[in-house]
C-alpha cells in the first residue's frame, strides 16, 4: 500500500501578496500600485490547491486610459500568481469604464490583444518602453537637480554615475538596465534619449527638457493621488506619501 | 474686464460649455462616470467656497451660465467649445442648439465653436460645410477620444481628418481647438501624446491649433513641439485650477509654458462648468512665482497676465479690444523659433 502524502501546505500570507504587488508600478506616475492606493483589497483564502487571492484595484477615475490600466491589471495578477503557495488568483478592476471587458480578459487569460479585440494591433511593449523612458529621464534631472542645489558650479555634462548618492545611481541603473543605456560608474548622467552624452552647447537644453519630463510626471501623480481620494473618501490613509525625492521642489540649472 | 491696482484686463474665457448631464440625457453608465469624473475634478480643485451640489453640477441651463461667466463683468467674452460624446448622451453632451442660440442672443459676448469627427465620412463633410454656414464658425473643438460606434478614437493625422481640416481652412474655420483623451486606435499607443498636432501643424500653417489643458498629462511633449510649431497655442483648462489646491506645481507649468512657447501663446480657459471663471481669474492676477523658485523661472509680469487673460484669444479671435489695452507681441523665445523656416531642434 502506497500512502500519499499531502504536500505540505506553504500558507500565503497577505504581506507576501502586497509585497508582491508592491512591484507592480504605474507606467505613468513611476511609482508602486501599493504607494498610490490603487490597491482596494486583498483576501487570501486556504484551498487545497495553495492559497486563493483575490485583489481589487481602484483607479482615481472611471476613464483612465485602459492601456495603463490593462499594464497595472495584468502586471498585479502576474505578481501575485508568482507568489509562492499562491494557488487561484482573481485581480478585478472596480469602477473603470473597462471593468468588464479587462476583468473578463484577464480572467480568461486572453491577454492585451484578446481583451481588446479589434483596438488592439500589436502590444503594449511600445508604450511601457516609452514611459520607462520618460522616468529615467526624470531621474536623471531629479538626481542632477539635488547635486545642482548642493553646488551650483557644478558641470552638469560631466557628471558621472559615480559622483551620485548610492540611491539615486541605483535608481538610474536599474531604469538603464531595462532601456539598454550606459550604467557604468564612468558614464554620464546627462544622456540624451539615444543614450549619447550631449555636447556643451546642448547639454542646457537637454536638462531643460528634462525638466518637463519630470514636472508632467510629477504633476501627474500629484493629480491623481489628490482624485483617488476625492473618489474614494479615506483611501488616503492608503497612501504612501510620494519619496522625498520627488517633492515639487524649484529647480536650478545654471 | 477685471481692474486690480489700477491695472485693467481684458478678459477671454476660452473654453466654456454649456453641457447636459442630466440622468434622462444619459444613454448608458459612461455618461454617469464622465460626469462623475468631472464632478471629481471640480470637487478635488476648487476652494470650498466654490464648490457645487452633484444636481446643480447635471446642467445649468443659459440663464446661469450668463450669470457665472459673466459674473462682476469680469469676462468680456467667452468662447464654446463643445463635445458631442453622443455614445454617452441621448442628445450629446454639449448642447448645441442652446448654446448657439445663446451666442446669437449675445454675439458681443460669446463665440459659439462647433465640433468636426472624421469618422462621419463624406455626410460630415456635408455636415460641416452646413453648420460653418449657418453659424458662421471660426472655431471647432476636436475631441479625439471620443467614442464613435466601435471606435474609440481618432488622430489629426488619419487621411480623412486632413480632409476636414482641408475643409475647415476653406471654410475660415481657423482655430483648432484639440483634446486629447484617454483612448485612440490602436490602444498601443500613448492616447494623450500629442505628436500628430505636430504634423497638422506644419501641414495647416495658416491654421491655429489651440492644444486644450496645454497637453496635460503630457506637457513636456506638447512643449516640445510648440517650440518648433508657431501655429501651436497653450490653452489653460484644466491647468489653471491648480492654482488653489497646488499652486507651486501651477508655477512649474507656467514657468515652462512661458520658457518654451512665450507669452502670446497661452489662454486663459475657465473650462467652464468644470469651474468658474471669476475666482480664476481673481487668483491669476494675484498670481506670482513663488520666491524660491525665482532663481529659476522669472516673476510673472502684468503685461504676460494681460495677454494669458485675454488678449492672445482676442487676437485668434478677432475680438474689439479696446485701443488702450493692446499690447506688442514679444520677442522670439529663446527656444524659438516663432517662424517654421527657423531652427529644427528636433535632435536635442
Amino acid at each position: 500500500m502506497t500512502a500519499v502524502l499531502p504536500r505540505p501546505a506553504t500558507r500565503v500570507d497577505e504581506a507576501a501578496v502586497r509585497a508582491a504587488l508592491g512591484t507592480v508600478v504605474d507606467p505613468e506616475l513611476d511609482e508602486p500600485i501599493t504607494d498610490l492606493g490603487f490597491v482596494r483589497s486583498v483576501a487570501v483564502e486556504d484551498s487545497p490547491d495553495g492559497g486563493a487571492v483575490e485583489v481589487h484595484l481602484r483607479l482615481p477615475t472611471s476613464f483612465c486610459a485602459p492601456n495603463f490600466a490593462w499594464l497595472m491589471v495584468s502586471d498585479a495578477h502576474d505578481a501575485v500568481s508568482a507568489v509562492p503557495g499562491v494557488g487561484r488568483v482573481v485581480v478585478e478592476l472596480d469602477d473603470h469604464s473597462d471593468s468588464d471587458l479587462i476583468n473578463r480578459g484577464l480572467a480568461a487569460g486572453l491577454g492585451y490583444r484578446g481583451t481588446f479585440g479589434h483596438e488592439a494591433e500589436e502590444s503594449l511593449d511600445e508604450l511601457r518602453a516609452t514611459f520607462v523612458r520618460k522616468a529615467h529621464t526624470a531621474a536623471m534631472e531629479r538626481a542632477l537637480t539635488a547635486l545642482l542645489r548642493a553646488d551650483p558650479s557644478a558641470d552638469v555634462r560631466a557628471v558621472t554615475l559615480a559622483d551620485l548618492p548610492a540611491d539615486a545611481a541605483e535608481g538610474l541603473r536599474r531604469r538603464r538596465a531595462a532601456l539598454g543605456l550606459p550604467a557604468g560608474d564612468a558614464d554620464p548622467v546627462l544622456l540624451r534619449e539615444d543614450g549619447t552624452r550631449p555636447d556643451a552647447a546642448d547639454a542646457p537644453t537637454v536638462l531643460r527638457r528634462a525638466r518637463s519630463v519630470r514636472i508632467s510626471v510629477d504633476g501627474n501623480a500629484h493629480f491623481c493621488r489628490g482624485l483617488l481620494t476625492t473618489r474614494y473618501p479615506g483611501s488616503e490613509a492608503d497612501q504612501t506619501p510620494r519619496p522625498d525625492d520627488r517633492p515639487l521642489i524649484p529647480l536650478e540649472v545654471r | 474686464m477685471y481692474t486690480k491696482d489700477g491695472e485693467q484686463y481684458y478678459v477671454v474665457d476660452a473654453h466654456i460649455a454649456l453641457w447636459d448631464a442630466r440622468p434622462e440625457n444619459q444613454r448608458n453608465v459612461h455618461g454617469k462616470q464622465f460626469i462623475d469624473c468631472f464632478y471629481d475634478y471640480h470637487r478635488n480643485l476648487s476652494p470650498e467656497s466654490e464648490v457645487w451640489g452633484y444636481e446643480e453640477y447635471l446642467y445649468q441651463g443659459g440663464e446661469r451660465l450668463m450669470r457665472d461667466v459673466f459674473a462682476d463683468g469680469i469676462v468680456d467674452h467667452a468662447v464654446f467649445q463643445p463635445a458631442r460624446l453622443a455614445e454617452f448622451y441621448h442628445r450629446g453632451f454639449g448642447q448645441t442648439e442652446e448654446a448657439f442660440a445663446l451666442a446669437q442672443a449675445h454675439p458681443d459676448k460669446l463665440t459659439y465653436n462647433h465640433y468636426w469627427d472624421p469618422r462621419d465620412g463624406e455626410n460630415g463633410l456635408d455636415a460641416l460645410r452646413a453648420a460653418a454656414e449657418r453659424m458662421h464658425l471660426t472655431g471647432v473643438k476636436l475631441y479625439t477620444a471620443d467614442w464613435h460606434g466601435e471606435s474609440r478614437g481618432w488622430k489629426l493625422t488619419d487621411p480623412m481628418a486632413q480632409r476636414y481640416l482641408e475643409l475647415s481652412q476653406e471654410l475660415g474655420i481657423r482655430n483648432i481647438h484639440i483634446h486629447k483623451g484617454p483612448t485612440i486606435r490602436p490602444l498601443d499607443r500613448d492616447a494623450f501624446d500629442v505628436a500628430d498636432v505636430d504634423h497638422v501643424a506644419t501641414d495647416f500653417p495658416d491654421l491655429t491649433f489651440v492644444v486644450e489643458h496645454c497637453g496635460l498629462p503630457r506637457l513636456e511633449d506638447f512643449c516640445w513641439i510648440a517650440t518648433q510649431e508657431p501655429n501651436v497655442v497653450a490653452g489653460l483648462a484644466v491647468a489653471i485650477p491648480f492654482i488653489h489646491t497646488r499652486p507651486r506645481y501651477f508655477a512649474q507649468i507656467m514657468g515652462e509654458l512661458l520658457y518654451w512657447l512665450g507669452e502670446d501663446r497661452i489662454l486663459f480657459s475657465s473650462d467652464y462648468a468644470l469651474w468658474t471663471p471669476r475666482w480664476l481669474v481673481e487668483k491669476f492676477v494675484d498670481f506670482q512665482i513663488p520666491e524660491d523658485m525665482s532663481p529659476e523661472y522669472a516673476p510673472i509680469t502684468v503685461a504676460q497676465k494681460k495677454k494669458v487673460l485675454g488678449l492672445n484669444a482676442a487676437r485668434l479671435y478677432d475680438l474689439p479690444v479696446p485701443e488702450h489695452l493692446r499690447l506688442p507681441e514679444a520677442d522670439e523665445t529663446e527656444t524659438g523659433p516663432r517662424e517654421p523656416a527657423a531652427a529644427d531642434l528636433a535632435s536635442v
